[in-house]
């Protein structure tokens, strides 16, 4: 069919995508909102967090990594996926140390706001309580791994947008965490800077600028305000920063 | 004329970031942060990315392992619970020593690790990285001896070191005998095409448990556009209670290599890669002697056989204890001197491998069967078998019987027959392909070891009528949290949550909603992870509570709700310190 040569379907409404999108670009460009916390347009898609999971043809795919194929035939608002996307966002929970009223991140939090949107009451898995190291040393940004998911995008934006390598994955399985790249572990140590992206990109309250705590009021902030699903649409990496010793 | 060989093909070197690491955790017992910089250094990498590839290995350790350093395999069949004997307490009691912890004199570790493939052997232990089988009561005495004595490893008895190649039963391939080069002097009078045309014809199929045609993945290799191609061995064989390529890296090395060289002849691969799994270290001065040979008789290298523009090399890199790096992306990527995280797929690796360049993974037991099709013809394989699975499969059979070992039939043989061969009576429950297969009930066995009914990697572990199925759930629940990557949630967290929803189980505090708890929790673990590992962890969970929920109920209180925690387990801290313990400090 020549009308579908640039166009999939999402829950019964058709879209057209560009060439090399993926399905969760096609979708953002045309307002789909597709629940997603590892994916952010403009760095390479991961597909860590599992939630954007959508069924192609009855296959279950990762939208973020999976290219748009005319004719597609995609199913992403489901019960069953958003009860999977729930029970998934109770694990990053359960798997960190989430204290919302405690956490400076509240309110401008995306996995509080992915929690709002999908209508999930409580965290359902037993705790996991985990200890993890903080990491003060920087005089402008504060690292607290007890809060971190894993997403990866912190690592991939200081590679790929601020052109340092400031983050690292390391550990295996639930022992995963996040590292920084110097001989110290410290952050310090790193050339991290503060108006980095990898500095601001972080979905939770791992990574805060220090100095800076609640401009805005809890209550006014942005998902105290808007649901996740309509304000993922503008957000795109700014390029790749040529770096200078500054 | 003689050919060259490249010492740095064969000879065991630290240019790979994992050898090298290796040196250092075996002369340091650790490696420090000081060695991860300097191995950065070397290797033009960050130290993050050292560090990651430290802290994902089982076998590297930040702080300093003992001298001597036990490793037992933890495994339902040569794990160190022999009975009601736990080999693990005991060494511990005699050598005072904490498991996961080094004994403060520096001397002796104690601690846990994945099957170890020594499962025909009964109780292992890999100590200071060498197999030790056949463990019992008494020879765990005589090591906490000898390790109190301080008498260096190689003054210990070397018959405890032996390991046997337990071959039960010979079948299609294992009765076979090779002169090395035969089946590839055969080959080269054929184009590379034809000699396809052979391997698609035979129906062959991976053996190392996913079954993909071996001939269409060569196809689809050699048609890939690239600048270089590449053949990798999957020899990470991880799957508990799976041997059979350990005992054919043993006896059957050099068709092995012959299946390497003919697939890289009809790919076109100058270069290939054996990834031994880091437990099987202890192979490998015997198979780079094979290379050796190899080499000398010019059936490696360049111009081989004095086919000009022939030449292909033969590299082997050894693991580090990473079930995951069986995952054939995941082991690119070690090979690529990375963590074991499994990548996307597609692109497969057939068009996207090792370096970015279309490469082939085989199982070991995939090549063998190659190189006796390259030599016999696709006819002889396909006299036996069934018409989706043809030839035969090699099991590794253990558990509950009286002969385990290697058994080699046509596939279709029924489940029946195995346990019957290998004197297995009053069989509970049989796993086949290990904690990632299926659970196989009595009633069942007369069902079929095929890729059209019960498809298998090779392990075949035999559970008898007094063994506990629920603690066998447990097993292969903490093995899959211990193995898991990380990378993507629910596999990460599922499967510690699969862990602790069946110890609540085993401990007697589960109510029925904690079955529909654990039923819904698997079922996301199987459909939403990212790879195999994660869509397989909790089959063995779903196939017990399907036909043995019986197993399950038994272990129920009738309350509707209890909390995760052990209340009264938790107050110990408060009895400890008010030195209360009367009735009215308990809560139950
Ligand atoms: C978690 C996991 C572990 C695996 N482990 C092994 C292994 O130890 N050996 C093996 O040959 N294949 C293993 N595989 C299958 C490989 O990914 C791959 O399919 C195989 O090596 C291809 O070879 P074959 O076609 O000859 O079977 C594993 C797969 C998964 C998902
Ligand atoms: S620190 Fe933040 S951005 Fe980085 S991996 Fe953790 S959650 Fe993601
Ligand atoms: S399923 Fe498990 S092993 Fe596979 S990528 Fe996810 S976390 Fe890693």
């Amino acid at each position: 069919m020549a009308n579908n040569e640039h166009t999939i379907t999402i829950d019964g409404t058709e879209i057209h995508f560009k060439a090399g999108q993926t399905i969760m670009d096609a979708a953002l460009s045309a307002k789909i909102y597709i629940p997603h916390l590892c994916h952010y347009p403009g760095l390479t898609p991961s597909g860590n967090c599992r939630l954007c999971v959508v069924e192609l043809n009855g296959k279950d795919v990762t939208a973020c990594t999976t290219q748009a194929q005319p004719g597609q035939q995609i199913r992403n608002q489901t019960p069953e996926l958003n009860a999977a996307r729930m029970a998934i966002t109770q694990m990053l929970f359960v798997e960190g140390n989430h204290i919302c009223p405690s956490c400076e991140k509240s309110g401008n939090c995306k996995l509080q706001a992915m929690g709002y949107y999908l209508g999930m009451r409580d965290e359902h898995y037993p705790q996991f309580n985990p200890r993890r190291e903080m990491d003060a040393s920087h005089p402008a940004v504060l690292l607290d791994r007890s809060r971190c998911i894993l997403c990866d995008l912190c690592v991939r934006a200081s590679r790929e947008i601020d052109g340092k390598n400031v983050f690292a994955i390391a550990g295996r399985g639930i022992h995963a965490h996040l590292i920084v790249n110097t001989v110290s572990g410290k952050l310090g140590d790193s050339d991290i800077a503060v108006d980095d992206v990898a500095a601001n990109i972080c979905p939770v309250g791992a990574i805060l600028i220090k100095e800076k705590g609640y401009v805005a009021p809890i209550g006014r902030r942005i998902y105290d305000q808007h649901m996740i699903s309509d304000v993922a649409f503008d957000e795109h990496v700014p390029e790749h920063k040529e770096h200078g010793n500054d | 004329m003689m050919n060259q060989y490249s010492n740095h093909c064969v000879d065991f070197n630290a240019s790979h970031v994992l050898h090298r690491l290796y040196e250092i955790q075996h002369t340091e017992r650790h490696i420090s942060a000081e060695s991860m910089t300097l191995v950065a250094d070397e290797f033009k990498m960050s130290v993050s990315q050292v560090a990651s590839v430290v802290s994902f290995y089982s076998f590297f350790y930040l702080e300093p392992v003992g001298r001597y350093h036990i490793q037992f395999s933890n495994c339902t069949s040569c794990g160190y619970q022999v009975g009601q004997l736990n080999l693990l307490e005991k060494i511990c009691r005699l050598l005072s020593v904490v498991t996961g912890k080094t004994r403060e004199d520096g001397w002796v570790s104690v601690g846990e690790t994945s099957c170890t493939g020594m499962c025909d052997h009964g109780a292992s232990m890999l100590i200071n990285g060498m197999p030790l089988a056949r463990l019992d009561d008494e020879r765990i005495t005589q090591i906490s001896c000898l390790i109190s004595e301080q008498k260096p490893l190689e003054q210990w008895p070397v018959e405890w070191f032996r390991v046997e190649s337990s071959i039960q039963k010979h079948g299609l391939l294992l009765s076979e005998t090779l002169q090395p080069g035969s089946s590839l002097k055969k080959v080269l009078v054929s184009a590379p095409q034809q000699i396809l045309n052979h391997i698609i014809d035979s129906g062959l199929r991976g053996r190392g448990g996913a079954g993909f045609g071996t001939g269409k993945k060569w196809q689809f290799c050699r048609d890939a556009t690239g600048e270089a191609r590449y053949v990798v061995c999957n020899a990470d064989e991880g799957e508990p209670g799976t041997f059979k390529d350990r005992v054919l890296l043993e006896n059957n090395a050099d068709a092995l290599f012959e299946g390497m060289a003919i697939c890289a002849y009809v790919i076109g691969a100058k270069k290939g890669y054996l990834y031994l799994r880091g437990e099987y270290r202890y192979l490998l001065g015997h198979l780079q002697n094979v290379l050796k040979r190899r080499y000398a008789k010019n059936l490696l290298g360049q111009s081989i056989l004095e086919q000009a523009g022939f030449d292909f090399d033969i590299e082997i890199v050894v693991g580090a204890g990473a079930y995951i790096c069986g995952e054939e992306s995941a082991l690119i990527e070690s090979l690529e001197g990375k963590p074991g995280i499994p990548q996307i797929r597609p692109p497969f690796p057939v068009t996207h491998g090792y370096l970015g360049q279309p490469t082939v993974v085989n199982n070991v037991e995939t090549f063998i069967a190659a190189t006796h099709i390259a030599k016999n013809g696709s006819g002889w394989f396909k006299s036996m078998g069934t018409k989706e699975s043809t030839g035969s499969k090699i099991l590794s059979v253990s558990g509950d019987c009286r002969i385990p070992g290697v058994y080699e039939y046509p596939y279709g043989v029924s489940i029946q027959q195995v346990l019957d061969d290998c004197g297995a009576d009053n069989v509970q429950a049989v796993q086949i392909g290990g904690p990632a297969g299926t659970m196989v009930a009595r009633k069942d066995f007369s069902r079929q070891i095929s890729f059209e009914d019960l498809s298998t990697g090779g392990s075949f572990l035999i559970f008898g009528e007094n063994c506990d199925l629920l603690s066998v759930n447990q097993n292969f629940a903490r093995f899959f949290a211990h193995e898991s990557c990380g990378f993507c949630t629910p596999c990460r967290v599922g499967t510690s949550l699969l862990t602790n929803s069946l110890q609540k189980i085993m401990d007697g505090r589960a109510t029925p909603l904690d079955i529909h708890e654990i039923k819904q929790l698997s079922a996301l673990v199987k459909r939403y992870s990212h790879c195999g590992l994660g869509h397989t962890a909790a089959n063995h969970i779903l196939d017990s509570l399907q036909q043995f929920s019986e197993r399950f109920e038994k272990r129920l209180t009738q309350k509707t709700f209890t909390p995760q925690i052990d209340l009264d387990a938790a107050l110990a801290a408060a009895r400890k310190m008010t030195g209360r313990d009367d009735a009215d400090a308990h809560l139950e």
